[in-house]
């Protein structure tokens, strides 16, 4: 059983009392604990079962504008008085930083919202097996697929947040995850490709053979590719790459890169960097969602932000400290975005595929060839060919590259929005974006 | 050294006789106890940022029989949790009936100190560093606009307990220093980056002011990138630059080497041992005996010692790395690259320092050799499908190469090629073997471990650069 809220809190109230008498004068703790029961199967029998049970504590402690932090998974008493004695000593020997602090009173959160993020729900082993078996028979059933290992994880995790200011609140969570990576042949290649669903209730994901069945669909697909010639060509990427470029517009607006100037969105605030019909938002409330929250890593509480509205960039996504230099207030997003996703685009995704003679319809990308300093992206890519809205053949071996500040303003979005994950994109298509093959 | 069992209920009688009723049917499985301490101490934006300190006490119980792995770990080392642990495992493994191999070959070598760096020099010692780093790089160019510099040290203990009570333990140092510089002129921005790094003590990488060399190699990437035009787009002659860039070999033939993937036929390589993968004059090695190297080990996280493992030799294919499960259902044996992240994670085969040897050619008769192509010379990172065999790696310093000269400097780009037939490509090998700074950190299915790696200059003749320019 994970540990209950009375156990965390203790251990954080004890935290923040020693740090106190020690002499800090503000501190906060964050004391999780998270159980991870996965079993994973390989060609239709059992391959591994896996039980994790971790701790953590992470403890900041504060003497006026001195700062430093200890982190550790050993919560037995001995140990906390020495490591807790250590990070005072530690931010006695600190230089000052006069932008750090803890949040500001007024913006902690007064209350966890229920936002249904648990079920209580304990799978067993034995059924893990049952749909993993399920999954693979299912997965297994074209010839041409030669290899398959899935694998099912339930998570479970509590946590409590403190600070000397008298903030202390903290929730359960869960999240129930199956994934399936199959492996297909033929003569002229060999070729890999996956599908998984998590959800924070086990009765919301997806059926056993209904992802055994698209893993293995969409990796035959990709089998004997060819590779092409080098050429400036619109390109459509799949939600589950599209959603990747969301996370590096999410990275971009963060207040450390631009506190930094780091960033290629720095001082973009009432700019229109993406065209008008583009609408991005960051919702922390949605039931059930897998970014919900009710405050951020530092108690502060999340309201939805409207990012982008038509176009133009209206916020940042400010924690405590990268506000206070750039002169602005937290709006909760220390730690990140919570359910961020672009609304849906006006054509059906049928038409997208259809609106162009030719296009690239790109499935995966490898590499980290994202760099927001200058904005330049350049990674390895997989995908089709498509020519007039059909799928005409596997390509491989291929890089795709631009800018990012040429690529937003030239997205184009289908209406096929899904919340599947905590970054959720409708089907992208960009133009004139340069392919290298051949 | 630490003991595992001084504060806790549970004797190391107690964990030995668990052990053993645990693994008794079992074909292999251990308890793996494991301390580490760490700090970070981080200089950003001319202010120490974040000094951090972090202690983690853990210990996995694995069991393996046939196929099968049972794993549990927990962060308390009481006789509950190990029993519960115990529990998890017999229930996973209820029709075992192997025979427990005890044997684990034995060594007295050692690769590094039982040191703990972070203990060595004291905060004051590593923010002065800091401050000077900032000032020296702020000073030296007026461009600069960002400086990141950061110490990051850690020792980690760990004990291996084998049923029957074979034990095994290790203490292993490992420090990294590094510098990241944004330059800004004209409006346009560009970063370098820097580091050093291995398993001594941070004045044995720093002394004689050697910080200022890593700030000035920092600077003067950053400086390159300035300068850099669009990269290219398409097919053509790439020479890469002795050291780091080997971490093509570690993408395009290294996962690819990796026993788990070849037992389970899922690598693009497990059809091809004893097959030519390479050009003549190509042999890979990876080496986990090299004193002081951030991938070198004195015994694998199995309790194997390390060994040099020849993965090619002259082009032919040799052997694969090997952990105890994969190299047992193989038929063959370990060659002490079993390898995990820290206790949370179950062991797999990993690489250490993936090294390609010297040959006799130079780098200026292989810049000469080139009409139009690039000259690649240091990289960010790289990325594997081991399915396919596509590999990516990411330049973060080049040249365009024009009628036998090196050229303007391009902008940053990824580098696509095929694994099992890149290495055919290889047309010259220098003679001008480097090992990497020790910065390198592998990621493998959720589990980050240090590694080295080393090359020579090598011209390739064919790679398709991923650049914008048609």
């Amino acid at each position: 059983m994970i540990k209950d809220q009375e156990y965390l809190s203790e251990k954080a109230s004890y935290c923040l009392d020693l740090a106190k008498k020690l002499g800090a004068t503000d501190s906060s703790v964050i004391v999780g604990n998270s159980i991870s029961e996965t079993v994973n199967f390989r060609n239709q029998k059992l391959d591994e079962s896996n039980r994790s049970d971790n701790l953590a504590i992470n403890l900041t402690t504060y003497i006026g504008k001195k700062k430093s932090s200890i982190s550790s998974s050993n919560l037995l008493k001995e140990n906390l008085d020495i490591l807790i004695e250590k990070c005072i000593e530690t931010t006695k020997n600190t230089p000052e930083d006069e932008f750090n602090s803890l949040p500001d009173k007024d913006l902690l959160a007064k209350e966890v919202k229920d936002l249904n993020l648990y079920d209580d729900t304990h799978i067993k082993n034995e059924a893990k097996i049952e749909y993993l078996t399920k999954l693979e028979i299912s997965a297994s059933n074209e010839k041409k697929i030669v290899n398959t290992e899935s694998s099912f994880t339930q998570d479970k995790s509590n946590f409590i947040l403190a600070n000397s200011d008298g903030f202390s609140k903290g929730y359960k969570s869960s999240s129930f995850t199956a994934s399936s990576v199959t492996v297909a042949k033929d003569d002229k290649s060999m070729e890999r490709d996956y599908e998984y669903t998590s959800k924070c209730h086990l009765k919301d994901i997806k059926d056993a053979e209904e992802l055994g069945k698209l893993a293995a669909e969409q990796t035959i697909r990709k089998l004997s590719p060819k590779k092409i010639g080098s050429e400036k060509i619109s390109l459509i990427f799949d939600k589950r790459i599209a959603k990747g470029i969301l996370s590096t517009f999410a990275g971009a607006i963060s207040s450390s890169s631009i506190s930094r100037g780091t960033s290629f969105l720095k001082d973009k605030i009432n700019q229109k960097i993406f065209s008008d019909k583009i609408n991005i938002l960051d919702k922390p409330d949605i039931l059930k969602g897998l970014g919900s929250r009710s405050f951020d890593s530092e108690g502060v509480k999340t309201n939805t932000l409207k990012l982008v509205e038509q176009g133009v960039l209206k916020h940042y996504l400010i924690d405590t400290y990268n506000g206070k230099k750039l002169n602005q207030k937290s709006n909760g997003r220390c730690g990140g975005t919570s359910n961020l996703y672009f609304e849906n685009g006006n054509i059906s995704y049928k038409d997208l595929l259809n609106s162009r003679s030719k296009c690239l319809y790109i499935t995966e990308t490898i590499g980290h060839g994202s760099n927001i300093v200058t904005g330049d992206y350049s990674v390895g890519a997989t995908g089709f060919l498509i020519e007039n809205g059909e799928f005409k053949h596997p390509i491989n071996e291929i890089t795709i590259a631009g800018n990012f500040k040429d690529m937003f303003q030239n997205i184009i979005l289908a209406n096929d929005l899904e919340f599947e994950y905590a970054t959720n994109s409708p089907t992208m298509m960009i133009e004139g974006m340069v392919v290298a093959g051949k | 050294m630490s003991n595992f069992f001084e504060k806790s209920d549970l004797s190391r009688n107690d964990a030995e006789s668990i052990i053993s009723d645990t693994l008794k049917k079992c074909d292999d499985g251990e308890l793996y106890l494991e301390n580490s301490k760490s700090e970070s101490i981080l200089l950003d934006d001319n202010k120490i940022k974040n000094s951090s300190y972090s202690s983690d006490l853990g210990f996995g119980f694995r069991a393996v029989s046939d196929e099968i792995v049972a794993y549990s770990h927990s962060n308390e080392i009481s006789k509950n949790s190990l029993k519960q642990s115990s529990e998890n495992l017999k229930s996973t493994l209820k029709s075992a009936k192997g025979i427990y191999n005890h044997e684990i070959p034995k060594s007295n070598k050692k690769y590094y100190e039982n040191i703990n760096p972070i203990e060595q020099k004291t905060l004051n010692e590593k923010i002065e560093i800091l401050n000077k780093v900032n000032s020296y790089l702020r000073t030296k160019n007026s461009d600069v606009k960002q400086v990141t510099a950061n110490f990051l040290g850690e020792q980690k203990s760990i004990e291996i307990i084998r049923s029957g009570g074979q034990t095994l333990t290790d203490i292993r140092p490992l420090v990294r220093f590094n510098v990241t510089v944004m330059l800004e002129k004209n409006g346009r921005k560009e970063t370098g980056v820097y580091g050093i790094g291995g398993r001594k003590s941070y004045d044995s990488y720093l002394r004689q002011n050697n910080w200022k060399n890593v700030c000035d190699e920092a600077l003067r990437i950053a400086s390159v990138n300035l300068e850099s035009k669009p990269a290219p787009a398409g097919e053509m002659k790439v020479v890469l630059g002795p050291g780091w860039p080997a971490i093509l070999i570690h993408e395009a033939v290294g996962h690819g080497l990796e026993g788990d993937f070849n037992r389970k036929k899922t690598s693009a390589f497990h059809n091809l041992m004893g097959q030519k993968v390479a050009s003549e004059g190509v042999t890979i090695i990876d080496d986990g005996t090299i004193d002081n190297r951030r991938g070198s080990l004195t015994i694998d996280d199995e309790g194997t010692p390390t060994e040099k493992t020849v993965l090619i030799e002259n082009g032919i294919l040799k052997n694969f790395m090997q952990d105890r499960l994969n190299a047992r259902l193989m038929k063959t044996r370990s060659t002490g690259s079993g390898r995990r992240e820290n206790y949370r994670h179950i062991v797999l085969p990993r690489m250490r320092n993936t090294m390609m040897l010297n040959g006799n050619n130079t780098q200026e008769e292989m810049i000469k050799s080139v009409d139009k192509g690039i000259f690649a010379v240091s990289f960010g990172g790289g990325q594997v499908d081991i399915t396919s065999g596509k590999f990516v790696f990411n330049c973060t310093e080049a040249y365009e190469i024009i009628n036998g000269k090196i050229g303007s400097p391009i902008k940053g780009a990824t580098l696509i090629g095929d694994g099992p037939s890149i290495l055919k490509e290889v047309s010259m090998v220098g003679n001008d073997m480097m090992l990497d700074p020790g910065i390198g950190t592998c990621g493998k299915a959720g589990q980050g471990v240090p590694v080295g790696v080393a090359q020579p200059s090598i011209l390739i003749n064919k790679m398709t650069v991923g650049g914008t320019k048609l």
